[in-house]
């Protein structure tokens, strides 16, 4: 693979804009995602991300700017874009009329697809989301996570060169979630491109090569998840609960560190965290973590601290 | 476009049927409930009011009663059963069970789900209808061969109130809202279009009103057929039925788009 084609974009948006009656909800993004990556848009809740998605879909007229997705114009190409496209969405809304196996038959038709590619592939997908033995369970008797597994499937049925997934791992126990971040890794390990929205900064953490954090429909940061830590936040964060009254001026003298408190805990952001060890020898009481700083410290950093509805 | 409506003509495409297929799919699982429904009620109508009643009455505009009566249902089924799919059903696939959001995401478009949907409820009428003229022509109702002329009547009939139906639903908040659209529209037809009794037996200032009404046309053409006598001004009444469905099919998809493709 030449330099070039590695780096041909499948999704490029420049200056895109979308008001609604009411309020602009993305206000100028641009951004480039090339073939291959795993990109994330994170941000909280009425960023404006899955706005952003439903115009990758072209489900969601421009107001202004342009959005080419596999080096067409969206939404005029919305239909030729979404049969090279795989889209798991937020909210459950696989077929409940059908069985696991029926759900990927009746999407592939939906796809123009043959009957005989489409049974071909379902023992496949099955497969790879460990669901071969419910192929004939009906949908209502499926956990939240085989539900989930199951959209992943039915969004691959198309073998599509892109996957979107908005908030894939919502509301899933461990288990499904290690499981799903597994199979998202193998897809892009065989050269499909995926773009993702979450709220964990773990999962970004894990799965992105690439990061946007959007906050009120703006890009405020842009990055791989390490180069975001290094660029916004120090290395090392000390966690400590307790009496107020023993945090107290703890942390006045120690050079470089940043402290903030929310409720019971102070987070204190620091480049050497072990020069601060003698320190908290004189306060046994308090009960303290020490780790390196993580995506979520960069996305709190950025996006403030304050609840989002 | 961002507040305005989407107007641009809708397209029809072969992926219409795919959403029509799912449809069938699904009703083939729940094939004997349904049919038993599509049999029993109006054999309890036809009994019931066309022998009940017909006793009384003996001939109403020249056919016997049973036939008079069983023509007016095959044509009034064609609308309840297109009218009932058009809301309930299809409020539950675009709201509760997000069926057209999962469509969207493929390369189906508003256009393709909304055809598929008139097709599908057109279906579901002629089924209703055909389940209507076998009992009636069991209980000797019906006059000749020439009554499965009807069964395309039946068809057409159900995709003019399909779309109205799918319009009323695009705008529903709830499937409260459904009630004010049969007490005020569905209703009303089946009483004052000629289903009981002759439209000429109406006042004349309501005889032109009903002239402009659907189901007054769909009984036109269906009743001829299955007495055995030839329907008058059929291009007409095909000409008022089809109006309806393509002009109401225009409107779902316009404000089907507003509400799914925001």
């Amino acid at each position: 693979m030449t330099g070039e084609a590695a780096l041909e974009a499948v999704i490029e948006a420049r200056c895109l804009r979308k008001s609604f009656a009411a309020a602009e909800v993305v206000r100028g993004i641009d951004i480039a995602v090339p073939r291959a990556h795993c990109f994330g848009l994170l941000g909280p809740n009425g960023a404006g991300k899955t706005t952003i998605i439903l115009m990758l879909l072209g489900q969601s007229p421009l107001t202004s700017g342009s959005l080419e997705v596999f080096g067409q114009p969206m939404p005029a190409a919305g239909r030729t874009v979404r049969g090279r496209m795989g889209v798991v969405p937020q909210i459950d809304n696989l077929d409940p009329d059908f069985t696991v196996a029926e759900n990927l038959r009746v999407y592939g038709s939906y796809f123009g697809l043959e009957a005989n590619v489409i049974a071909a592939r379902i023992q496949n997908l099955l497969e790879f989301v460990a669901l071969s033995d419910r192929a004939e369970s009906r949908i209502d008797t499926l956990s939240g996570g085989m539900k989930r597994r199951l959209t992943i499937a039915r969004a691959l049925i198309n073998d599509p060169e892109l996957l979107v997934l908005d908030e894939p791992t919502t509301g899933l126990d461990p288990q499904a979630r290690h499981m799903i971040w597994a199979r998202l890794r193998d897809l892009r390990q065989s050269g499909k491109t995926l773009v993702l929205t979450t709220h964990y900064m773990e999962e970004a953490e894990r799965l992105c090569d690439e990061v946007v954090i959007i906050d009120q429909g703006r890009i405020l940061a842009q990055g791989s998840p390490p180069a975001l830590i290094r660029q916004y936040v120090e290395p090392e964060v000390l966690e400590l609960r307790g009496d107020k009254a023993d945090i107290g001026s703890l942390f006045d003298d120690v050079p470089g560190s940043r402290v903030e408190t929310i409720g019971d805990t102070v987070y204190c952001y620091m480049h050497d965290a072990k020069s601060v060890d003698q320190l908290l020898q004189r306060a046994p009481k308090l009960s303290f973590l020490r780790r390196p700083a993580n995506l979520e410290d960069v996305f709190l950093a950025i996006t403030g601290r304050e609840l989002r509805d | 476009m961002t507040s305005g409506y989407d107007l641009r003509l809708p397209r029809l495409r072969s992926s219409a049927l795919t959403v029509w297929r799912r449809n069938v799919l699904v009703w083939r699982k729940l094939i004997t409930p349904s049919l038993l429904i599509n049999f029993g009620e109006p054999l309890l109508y036809l009994l019931g009011l066309g022998y009940g009643l017909g006793l009384f009455i003996g001939d109403m505009a020249g056919l016997p009663y049973l036939t008079f009566l069983a023509s007016g249902i095959v044509a009034s089924s064609a609308m309840n059963t297109a009218s009932f799919e058009g809301m309930y059903s299809v409020f539950t696939r675009m709201v509760p069970q997000r069926t057209y959001e999962s469509m969207l995401a493929t390369p189906i478009d508003v256009d393709d789900i909304i055809a598929g949907e008139m097709i599908w409820c057109a279906t579901k009428s002629t089924i209703s209808g055909t389940a209507i003229l076998l009992v009636a022509s069991i209980l000797g109702a019906v006059e000749e061969w020439r009554a499965v002329a009807a069964i395309p009547v039946m068809f057409v009939t159900g995709l003019c109130f399909a779309g109205p139906a799918i319009v009323m639903t695009a705008i529903s908040k709830s499937y409260d809202f459904f009630n004010y659209y049969f007490t005020l529209v569905v209703t009303p037809m089946f009483i004052l279009c000629g289903v009981f009794y002759p439209v000429s037996t109406l006042p004349a200032a309501l005889q032109s009103v009903v002239q402009f009404l659907p189901l007054t046309h769909a009984v036109a053409l269906v009743r001829p057929l299955m007495a055995g006598l030839e329907p008058q001004s059929v291009l007409v009444h095909l000409a008022v039925l089809l109006a309806y469905a393509l002009a109401s099919y225009y409107l779902a998809v316009v404000l089907v788009r507003r509400r799914l493709v925001v």
